[in-house]
């Protein structure tokens, strides 16, 4: 259980993070967003230690992190930003270090051990030095080097970036079947990830928290939520007809696709369905859209710059 | 042993461990440890004049250990702390479970033992010596001990400086005129320039600081308490120094 209450960190006149206030019960795994600068990785560094805040305070499993850092430490994973590392270590060396330094030893450390370096799939580069490595494996090095230990507490600071999609899709697999019973925080500034990892999402702008919830509230506050697009063989005419459907709130025309926008959330895909049949026009694809999260992040975090762009 | 003391001493010795590999995982140590002995040599033959003094001691190789130091421990020690902070590495070393104490310890003994090390490759001279007459093998010995220790406060220094800053040249730099002023501080000319203009009282304190004096009191053979405790003292103000500013400014 990770408390935060009234989070501050300042850097002179600067604000990174401003009363910033939530809870992360074990199962939960939070996607953190935010547009770059919101202050994402300055509260992952006041979360593991590494920054101390200015004021307010953080509770792990009811340790203070000012008091007890090192108690903390030991039950914590944590990936920072960029995945730093010791270049002139092998990969192997790399890891049986920090498995050392997490007390790991003897079977349980060749267990461990093997067992990550399975998972991230770090088995053709273990005798490379990390400096020689790409992007990819850097950042896998660094997600082994944070999960050797089977931290209670997982914090990741863009655990995906610079990976191809391949890796990603590989990455958050891992990150999903590890995060049963765990805390896990991920900071990203890739909304897909939110949808396909967490069951949390947190957007913090300017230092403050702007947005909690379920993916899914998420994708209901987009005017795409249960939208209806239809894909047309030919351009039509009459596509105002649709607008006059019970809940449809507008209609937006593309070339041929047109988009049917709901009303406070109804489900209108039957009624557009008939509709269209009931028309006679001829479509490719008809589709309901989940809520384009771009939309959305875009609206909730331009729209908050404005408004605090006084104290900033 | 209590657990919690076991505990400070196996994590300072697997990061000891490390930072030692890494010394010899880069061509760091390699070259430190070679220019140290041409160096050496060269002063030891040629500028001190060992077979031409005709004394079975080794005076003239200990001698220039206070002027080799000051070049050669800064440019070793700057690359401990800045490289950290410029590959960003100090965020995972901070928060893993790990005190910045035994971070700094790990640091300085690793580096200290690869010194020791450049040190006793130079075992060959001590064998000359012995061969050609019959040195002193104890203030040889002494001599080594002090240097060493010498060394260590060298090191301690430029630890610390390059704890200021990511720049490993701005630590070079700082480092060295540190050292400079406390090599310089037991020289004739110091002293003399400043006789006259300050109370003797002044100038034996700026003389007792200096590296060169207590270094050549061990040399001659006498470890003193008050010798070995100063070197020990200036280590240690230092290391401590260079962990308040990890501690203060580690993410800056």
């Amino acid at each position: 259980m990770i408390e935060i209450k009234k989070l501050t960190k300042q850097f002179g006149d600067f604000v990174a993070v401003n009363d910033l206030s939530f809870t992360v019960k074990p199962g939960e795994v939070v996607g953190f967003l935010g547009p770059n600068g919101a202050g994402k990785s300055t509260t992952m560094k006041m979360l593991t230690g590494f920054l101390s805040a200015s004021s307010g305070s953080i509770l792990i499993n009811g340790l203070n992190i000012e008091n007890d850092a090192l108690t903390i430490k030991q039950g914590l994973g944590y990936l920072p930003e960029g995945a730093p590392a010791y270049g002139d270590m092998t990969v192997l060396q790399f890891l049986s270090f920090i498995a050392d330094i997490r007390g790991l030893s003897g079977r349980k450390k060749q267990t461990r051990l093997a067992r990550v370096i399975k998972n991230v799939e770090l088995a053709s580069v273990l005798d490379k030095s990390i400096e020689n490595l790409s992007k990819g494996f850097k950042r896998r090095v660094g997600l082994a080097q944070a999960i050797i230990h089977d931290p209670k507490v997982l914090i990741l600071d863009e655990p995906t970036d610079g990976l191809d999609p391949n890796q990603k899709h590989h990455v958050r697999e891992l990150i999903k079947n590890l995060a049963k019973d765990k805390i896990v925080i991920i900071s990203t500034h890739i909304l897909e990830e939110v949808t396909a990892v967490c069951n949390r999402a947190l957007i913090i702008n300017n230092g403050s928290k702007i947005f909690d919830g379920t993916p899914e509230q998420l994708q209901a506050k987009s005017p795409y939520h249960h939208a209806v697009t239809i894909e047309l063989t030919q351009a039509v005419d009459n596509s105002t007809e649709l607008a006059s459907l019970i809940n449809v709130s507008s209609v937006v025309e593309d070339k041929n696709k047109v988009t049917v926008l709901a009303a406070s959330g109804q489900n209108i895909f039957t009624s557009v369905y008939d509709k269209v049949q009931e028309l006679g026009w001829k479509f490719d694809a008809i589709y309901s859209e989940k809520g384009r999260l771009d939309d959305i992040f875009r609206e909730l975090t331009t729209s908050s710059d404005t408004s605090n762009s006084a104290d900033a | 042993m209590s657990k919690a003391v076991m505990n400070q001493f196996s994590m300072i010795s697997i990061l000891t461990k490390r930072e030692f590999m890494s010394f010899f995982a880069t061509p760091i140590a390699y070259v430190f440890i070679a220019i140290f002995l041409i160096m050496s040599g060269i002063m030891t033959f040629n500028l001190g004049l060992l077979y031409e003094r005709g004394q079975a001691d080794l005076l003239p190789f200990f001698n220039f250990h206070p002027w080799l130091y000051l070049f050669l421990v800064p440019a070793f020690a700057m690359r401990s702390w800045s490289e950290e902070r410029r590959s960003g590495s100090i965020e995972l070393l901070m928060t893993l479970p790990i005190t910045a104490l035994q971070a700094m310890a790990a640091k300085f003994i690793s580096a200290w033992l690869v010194l020791g090390l450049a040190l006793a490759f130079t075992f060959p001279l001590w064998l000359t010596i012995n061969f050609l007459g019959q040195p002193d093998n104890g203030v040889i010995f002494a001599a080594y001990i002090g240097s060493w220790l010498m060394a260590g406060a060298f090191l301690a220094i430029g630890i610390c400086m390059s704890a200021l800053s990511k720049s490993q040249v701005v630590a070079f730099i700082l480092s060295i005129s540190i050292s400079f002023l406390f090599v310089l501080s037991g020289t004739e000319a110091v002293i003399n320039s400043f006789k006259g203009v300050l109370p003797t009282m002044a100038i034996d304190v700026i003389a007792s600081l200096s590296f060169i004096q207590h270094f050549d009191s061990i040399a001659k053979g006498v470890i003193a308490l008050n010798d070995v405790g100063y070197f020990i003292l200036v280590i240690i103000s230092w290391l401590t120094a260079g962990l308040v500013i990890i501690e203060d400014k580690k993410a800056s």
